[in-house]
């Protein structure tokens, strides 16, 4: 259990609760933030990230880990893949069963196209399900798409594509509309306003919850409702290439069936890649949030089949990951318990910071707290952490606040003794969100003609940083957008003959460029195996 | 030194330290799990497992992730459980008692024995979100149920062949679709997202400079 040294601490925190509640620390300006970003961020240590040598971003800064599996081999031999068969044939093929996905193909059904999902996994097994704290939109009388934009856009450091900003904003108050007329359950007070509470980096109360399973609600409603449609998912079955046709637009996937490792094939009219983030990547050896098949495949397929990437070498360590208990380090503590009251208060009960900056700016202050000011707990595993003042909530909000509004939390840190509505929780940021990805137009279209992306894999929805709930969001909106388009596209589509040509391309470029690897890839799943020696 | 437990994994033993959660030990012992394994932190149901400590006749359900590994622990995975999904339109139906007796007529062959509720992974009263559901309360069935991650072990556990997970799913999303009150800010922002209202507004942010933007994005109003 707790060290000596946490106890001190926890007893410093305490004593210092009612001081620190009364509090609102001063937010950072600017050029502090600029300052801390570029000395603590993760994204900013040069040494973990190498240029590209082939491919559409030749040159382009990545993590080291996602250069290797960019640059890695195919676990597809093009010649002797036997394309002239199709084992699927559909309209829409959908790639990824998460939010995103689930999302377009609800879409598609409804735009008449024939859909199919494959998913790696099982449908819902995404990040969208572990989503916790919440999704934002516009939609009260002291709000607007306008002023959601400039949060957001400030927030990701002026970076993101305004075109696909101004989608997201505008589309978000009907994406909610869209949820809750599907049965999705949002906290609302009696008369049927929305309960909204802040989020890092938000100027407006607008972000919208259901509890603290806000994506797991989201996720389960559309997993049903792709159910009720009877669209066909095939499950446990990976997407290891894209196909493209004789023009070299996408037609279709090789696929892999992750149990009895047959290879399959998938010929479709339009793709849409939905394979969600990148945190079992483990970038810089941090832990992280995400689900057991965040491993980029999707940016890997549409790398090789020559999809340009946008802000591949940026990513979201969440502030607030568990640094203690061991059995959940690096799992995340949603935003919400920041956004209901609780503060961040370092080893000698210091709230050393706004407890809503943005993500990046609360991750990198908390790595500083526990480096260069040394004011960290260290944790049994020999880590550090700050905690995260969860009697603060119930301090502030009244007795009943935490059951009420974070039940998971609360649930998940009873089953390892610790109960948050009297024991503040040790945090240490973890790997949570892949900002970059794969650049696409307005239309959800990629560079590669009849490859659509939606969801995490996308590129420049919000630029180089994310605030919490605008992901939720844009697995919404931009599903449902990359669903319609990809369905109304097929009318248009003669697919030619089905070719891996470009697999083969890739390969000789990465021979010409002189790297020589066993590495496969896509990755598909992590290697948690003890590694014996 | 870490200290080492036995864990019989689908009855074969194993060492494994005794800080590991089960999924971990699995890992441990060499598995590279494909089914079984989802989101490894709780809201899934991807890992529902069952155990019995060894000379304890009760048996235990969990999810593999979290939950610590225990000496003499036998445990099995049940990494997919045949739950009865019923197909519906959520347009078609209403929230009345007749939808539950339509589509998932079992729940009023509950026999009552709470094995459901006994068995499930999140702690939750699974009985009586099903009384809830054969009264046709679905506002209260919805509530009950709400940390339900859908792992299927009370269904398991049924004499009566109840799809517990699934008849809650009917019952929140029509509690989420009819029951719950309407929000009016919401159907008006969408309207006036419709009629354009905010098209000039946006476009001038968007042809901004990158410097007025910051300008503006530094300067701007934070709600309390």
């Amino acid at each position: 259990m707790y060290t000596k040294e946490m106890l001190e601490s926890m007893e410093k925190v305490a004593a210092a609760r009612e001081k620190n509640a009364a509090l609102e620390p001063r937010r950072m300006t600017a050029e502090e933030k600029d300052t801390l970003l570029k000395t603590y961020h993760p994204d900013y240590k040069q040494s973990e990230f190498t240029l590209l040598s082939v491919g559409p971003n030749k040159g382009d800064k990545v993590p080291l880990e996602l250069a290797a599996l960019l640059q890695g081999n195919s676990r597809v031999d093009p010649a002797h893949t036997d394309l002239s068969h199709p084992d699927y044939d559909t309209d829409v093929l959908i790639i990824g069963g998460g939010g995103a996905g689930a999302a377009a193909a609800i879409e598609a059904d409804n735009a008449g196209a024939k859909v199919m999902i494959v998913t790696k996994l099982r449908m819902g097994d995404a990040n969208t399900m572990m989503a916790e704290g919440g999704i934002q939109a516009a939609d009260k009388p002291n709000d607007s798409p306008a002023i959601h934009y400039l949060d957001a856009f400030g927030g990701g450091h002026f970076a993101a594509k305004p075109e696909l900003l101004r989608t997201l904003v505008t589309e978000a108050p009907e994406a909610i509309q869209w949820l809750n007329e599907l049965g999705v359950e949002f906290d609302k007070a009696p008369d049927g306003t929305m309960v909204t509470t802040h989020g890092g980096g938000t100027s407006r109360k607008r972000m919208h919850a259901a509890k603290d399973y806000s994506g797991a609600e989201i996720m389960r409603t559309l997993r049903d409702e792709v159910l009720n449609r009877q669209i066909p998912i095939v499950d446990f079955t990976a997407a290891i290439e894209l196909i493209l046709d004789d023009k070299g637009n996408a037609a279709g996937a090789v696929l892999l069936n992750m149990e009895t490792h047959e290879i399959l094939i998938a010929r479709a009219k339009t793709v849409i890649i939905a394979t969600g983030g990148a945190g079992r990547l483990h970038y810089q050896g941090f832990p992280t949030s995400n689900h057991y098949g965040a491993t980029a495949d999707g940016l890997v397929l549409a790398y090789r089949a020559g999809a340009k990437l946008l802000y591949p070498d940026t990513l979201q360590y969440h502030p607030t990951g568990t640094a203690y208990p061991e059995q959940i380090f690096g799992a995340l503590v949603t935003e919400k318990v920041r956004s209901v009251g609780a503060m961040l208060i370092n080893a000698d009960g210091e709230a050393f910071m706004h407890p809503l900056e943005t993500r990046d700016v609360s991750a990198a202050s908390i790595i500083r707290e526990c480096s260069d000011h040394g004011k960290g707990v260290t944790t049994p595993g020999g880590g550090k952490g700050v905690w995260l003042d969860t009697p603060m909530i119930e301090l502030k909000n009244g007795e009943g606040t935490i059951e009420a509004r974070i039940p998971a939390m609360l649930r998940m840190f009873a089953k390892y003794g610790i109960d948050i509505r009297k024991e503040p929780i040790l945090v240490y940021p973890t790997l949570h969100y892949q900002n970059g990805g794969i650049d696409i137009h307005a239309d959800c279209e990629s560079g590669v003609e009849n490859l659509f992306v939606a969801g995490e894999a996308v590129g420049g929805i919000h630029g180089r940083n994310r605030l919490m709930g605008n992901s939720l969001l844009d697995i919404i909106v931009f599903g449902r957008n990359a669903g319609r388009n990809a369905a109304v596209k097929t009318q248009k589509v003669c697919t030619g003959a089905l070719s891996l040509s470009h697999v083969e391309a890739f390969a000789a470029e990465l021979s010409a460029a002189g790297i020589h690897t066993d590495l496969v890839s896509p990755k598909l799943l992590p290697d948690y195996r003890r590694q014996q020696n | 030194m870490e200290n080492m437990v036995h864990v019989f994994l689908m009855g074969k033993q194993y060492m494994v330290p005794d800080n590991l959660t089960i999924m971990g030990a699995m890992e441990y012992a060499g598995y590279q799990l494909v089914r079984g394994c989802g989101c490894r932190n709780g809201f899934c149901g991807a890992c529902a497992t069952i155990y019995r400590i060894k000379g304890d006749r009760e048996l235990k359900a969990c999810l593999a992730c979290q939950t610590k590994v225990e000496d003499n622990m036998y445990v099995a995975t049940l990494p997919f459980f045949p739950l009865v999904k019923q197909v519906y339109d959520i347009n078609e139906i209403k929230p009345a008692q007749q939808v539950m007796m339509q589509l998932y007529p079992e729940i009023y062959a509950c026999i009552g024995c709470n094995a459901c509720t006994k068995s499930c992974t999140q702690g939750l009263n699974v009985m009586q979100y099903i009384a809830y559901a054969q009264r046709g309360d679905f506002e209260k069935c919805a509530e009950e149920s709400f940390d339900c991650v859908m792992c299927g072990v009370c269904s398991s556990r049924c004499p009566a062949g109840i799809s517990h997970p699934q008849v809650a799913m009917l019952a929140r999303r029509l509690n989420g679709k009819y029951l719950a009150p309407k929000s009016a800010h919401l159907e008006e922002r969408v309207q006036e997202i419709r009629n354009g209202d905010f098209n000039e507004l946006l476009e001038k942010l968007m042809g901004k400079p990158v410097q007025e933007m910051q300008e503006l994005y530094n300067h701007r109003d934070i709600e309390k």
